[in-house]
């Protein structure tokens, strides 16, 4: 037995002292370890400060803010409300659409406009667009994450048939300004419906070319099942949206249940997570959410080419921009969940006030929940199920 | 239920929280004394009848007027209806209450309302910042906040 | 190989100066650290993946700092950032280059007028050598800012003794 007066008290009352079969005790202590903010598997700037018990995790304190770009400040300092758009774009830089989305549509709530409605079918194709692309880059990092490269050169290489569909329409490819108060900034070139349709078409078998090279690969599965299980009433209380609220069995869609553009008026379903391969909620169950979101998408945008009517994309845009004095609060269902944009109007063209609530920081803040008990290197793929972009978590 | 059913039965519970409410906007609110924020917010996650379980958003607001706020908004999974809460305080008591035992999302908007607007959320379990670097002075989006010339030797303006 | 392939009659001796030869091998293989921040990340990996491939330049993808030559810079530097990025560079051994990737990172970008944590230029605080316009830049402009880099160092000269103190930064 070791000396009490030579060691400080703290030793010999340590609760965490492992006790060995010759009866002497092993000091055991909890090493703090630091992850990021450059970390090639952080997804960005993210900095995780771990500690741990030897390789288990007691617990992860996120720290953010290495990308903090002062959106809002932005916001507030433009001359009107078209103007905030392009930033709204550097939100979720995967998926630019559909944070545009989501701010045209608070802003022509607030003005009260009445979309043509050829707008509206293309709106939902670019966004279903955007959201297969954003899906594929979740993919594809995630798969190196958990080591395998393959996956993200076949995820990438489907991505840029993509942005070469959306470099034919307006111009850019991965931050658009695309989406403008009241309509579009261009309509659609004339072999843009042909060239969709054919991508559609040659993606429904990649995905199940991306399933049988990733999802079902036991290597894989034995690595994400039943890791970083999220609990539905955590997912509730934390607010999670999403593929991480519908991987953890609950049934919810904005673009069903708080309804906004056509999405009524096309025949679809959001995927819900069933535990298949572990428990409900797991990483495996994110995964396989996205894997299959992307699946329906496709199905989605078929169904807005088949039904696309004639019209000017242009005919809506106010001349000028300057809603009542008055706030609100409109959400759409961007790929990582549900973006929200509570603007307050003070009745001249310029926002008052632009605040947007962003699906992966909510995300983020229930990562120290689902990894306290896990090991370092799962850590790093419950991190990437998440599916952070840190433009979105910093603002 | 509607707004006028949920102020109602906020009154009836808190009378003297509910300072104020505006039900004819297009999205109403209601506003309560910021001191008595957790107990509202417990009674509206709770009750049966209203069960606002998910919290969409909590931001801060400088009206520019000498008042700061926080404004949440509530919703229902179970009986989909919505409500927005506001809570004003002054710059010279910015003093609101934590929700974060309420919901576990409010843990860390109440830290960038902190961070940005210098509104003190009492009885929070991690009041620091969260965006900004830890020494940094000021809070940014206040209308009235002067970029700093220099930070630790990098020139802050273009 | 493609260079020395079946190109000599006999006996296989060729005479060049040293400067070309290592500045051959050196832009042949600038190991590149892993390092994105914003947008411009995405679209260097998209530059790294199957279509624009930059493997092919020889750059492959570091974790570390101390076993990159190149850095690209790609993104918006906060303020907060500034000081990590400051100690990546100070770890990276010479000879090191930056490519500054994207308009955030050339001068600030969209952020320069009310952004008060955005650091206007990550040459404020590191020495830059190549800088790509663009907002985010095509991979196809990263591959040109590559070629530049290389043609920079294609001319440099690391064995002549040399009065300025090129490396010193």
């Amino acid at each position: 037995m070791i000396e009490t007066k030579t060691l400080p008290t703290a030793y010999v009352t340590d609760p965490r002292a492992m006790r060995s079969s010759s009866g002497k005790t092993l000091r055991t202590d909890e090493m703090i370890i630091n992850m990021g903010p450059q970390h090639p598997s952080t997804h960005g700037v993210l900095r995780l400060e771990i500690v741990v018990d030897g390789e288990i995790i007691v617990d992860v304190i996120p720290h953010i803010g290495y990308l903090h770009r002062c959106f809002e400040k932005h916001a507030e300092h433009m001359t009107n409300y078209q103007q905030v758009i392009p930033y709204c774009d550097r939100l979720d830089y995967c998926a630019a659409i559909n944070d545009e989305h989501s701010y045209v549509l608070a802003v022509e709530r607030m003005l009260k406009i009445e979309l043509p409605e050829r707008v509206e079918y293309i709106r939902v194709i670019m966004a279903e667009l955007q959201r297969i692309a954003s899906h594929l880059i979740a993919v594809g990092t995630f798969g190196i994450d958990a080591g395998a490269f393959t996956p993200f050169l076949y995820a990438f290489h489907d991505r840029e048939l993509i942005l070469s569909l959306f470099e034919m329409t307006c111009g850019a490819r991965l931050l658009y300004n695309y989406f403008w108060i009241g309509g579009l900034s261009h309509d659609l070139p004339p072999q843009f419906v042909d060239k969709a349709k054919e991508f559609c078409t040659y993606f429904k078998p990649r995905i199940k070319e991306f399933n049988d090279l990733l999802t079902f690969n036991e290597i894989f599965v034995k690595r994400t099942a039943n890791v970083g299980v999220l609990p539905k009433d955590v997912a509730i209380n934390y607010a999670c949206s999403g593929p991480m609220l519908r991987a953890s069995g609950i049934n919810w869609d904005l673009r069903r249940d708080d309804p906004y553009s056509v999405y009524h008026k096309i025949e679809w379903e959001p995927k819900i997570g069933k535990g298949e391969m572990g428990t409900v909620g797991d990483v495996w169950d994110r995964h396989i959410v996205r894997m299959r979101e992307m699946e329906e998408s496709v199905k989605i945008i078929e169904q807005a080419l088949a039904a696309l009517p004639a019209g000017n994309v242009q005919a809506a845009i106010p001349k000028r921009i300057r809603p009542d004095a008055g706030e609100i609060y409109a959400r759409t269902e961007t790929p990582r969940g549900e973006l929200g944009f509570y603007i307050i109007s003070d009745g001249s063209g310029t926002p008052y006030r632009v605040k947007g609530r962003a699906p992966a920081f909510v995300n983020l803040s229930v990562l120290p929940d689902i990894s306290r008990g896990a090991m370092i290197a799962d850590l790093v793929l419950i991190a990437g199920s998440v599916d952070i972009v840190l433009g979105q978590v910093d603002r | 239920m509607t707004a006028q059913e949920i102020l109602e039965s906020l009154k009836a519970k808190f009378g003297d929280a509910i300072l104020d409410a505006k039900l004819e906007a297009m999205q109403p609110w209601i506003s309560i004394a910021p001191d008595r924020m957790k107990d509202v917010a417990f009674f509206l996650r709770d009750d049966s009848f209203l069960q606002f379980d998910y919290m969409m958003c909590l931001s801060g607001v400088d009206y520019n007027d000498g008042r700061l706020g926080v404004v949440y908004h509530l919703f229902s999974m179970v009986h989909r209806h919505k409500i927005v809460l506001k809570a004003f305080c002054t710059k010279e008591n910015p003093h609101v209450r934590s929700v974060s035992s309420v919901w576990g999302t409010a843990n860390w908007h109440e830290r960038e309302v902190f961070d940005m607007y210098g509104i003190i959320i009492d009885e929070h379990p991690d009041l620091r910042r969260l965006l900004m670097p830890d020494d940094w002075e000021g809070h940014p989006l206040r209308k009235d906040y002067k970029v700093p010339e220099f930070y630790n030797g990098m020139k802050v303006p273009y | 190989m493609g260079l020395l392939d079946q190109r000599f009659e006999n006996g296989n001796v060729f005479v060049t100066s040293l400067d070309n030869l290592l500045n051959w091998a050196r832009l042949s293989s600038l190991y590149q650290m892993q390092f994105g921040l914003a947008c411009c990340a995405i679209e260097m990996m998209a530059a790294s993946a199957s279509d624009f491939d930059i493997m092919r330049f020889g750059i492959i993808p570091r974790a570390t700092p101390r076993q990159a030559d190149v850095m690209f810079v790609a993104g918006t530097v906060t303020i907060k950032m500034a000081s990590r990025i400051k100690r990546l560079y100070d770890q990276m051994a010479e000879p090191r280059y930056i490519i500054s990737m994207g308009s955030c990172a050339n001068c600030g970008g969209p952020y320069w007028e009310h952004g008060y944590h955005v650091l206007k230029g990550v040459d404020r605080v590191i020495p830059v050598d190549v800088y790509v316009p663009g907002c985010p830049p095509r991979p196809e402009a990263l591959l040109e800012g590559i070629i530049k880099l290389q043609e920079k160092v294609r001319k440099e000269s690391l064995v002549k003794k040399s009065t300025e103190e090129k490396h010193k930064k």
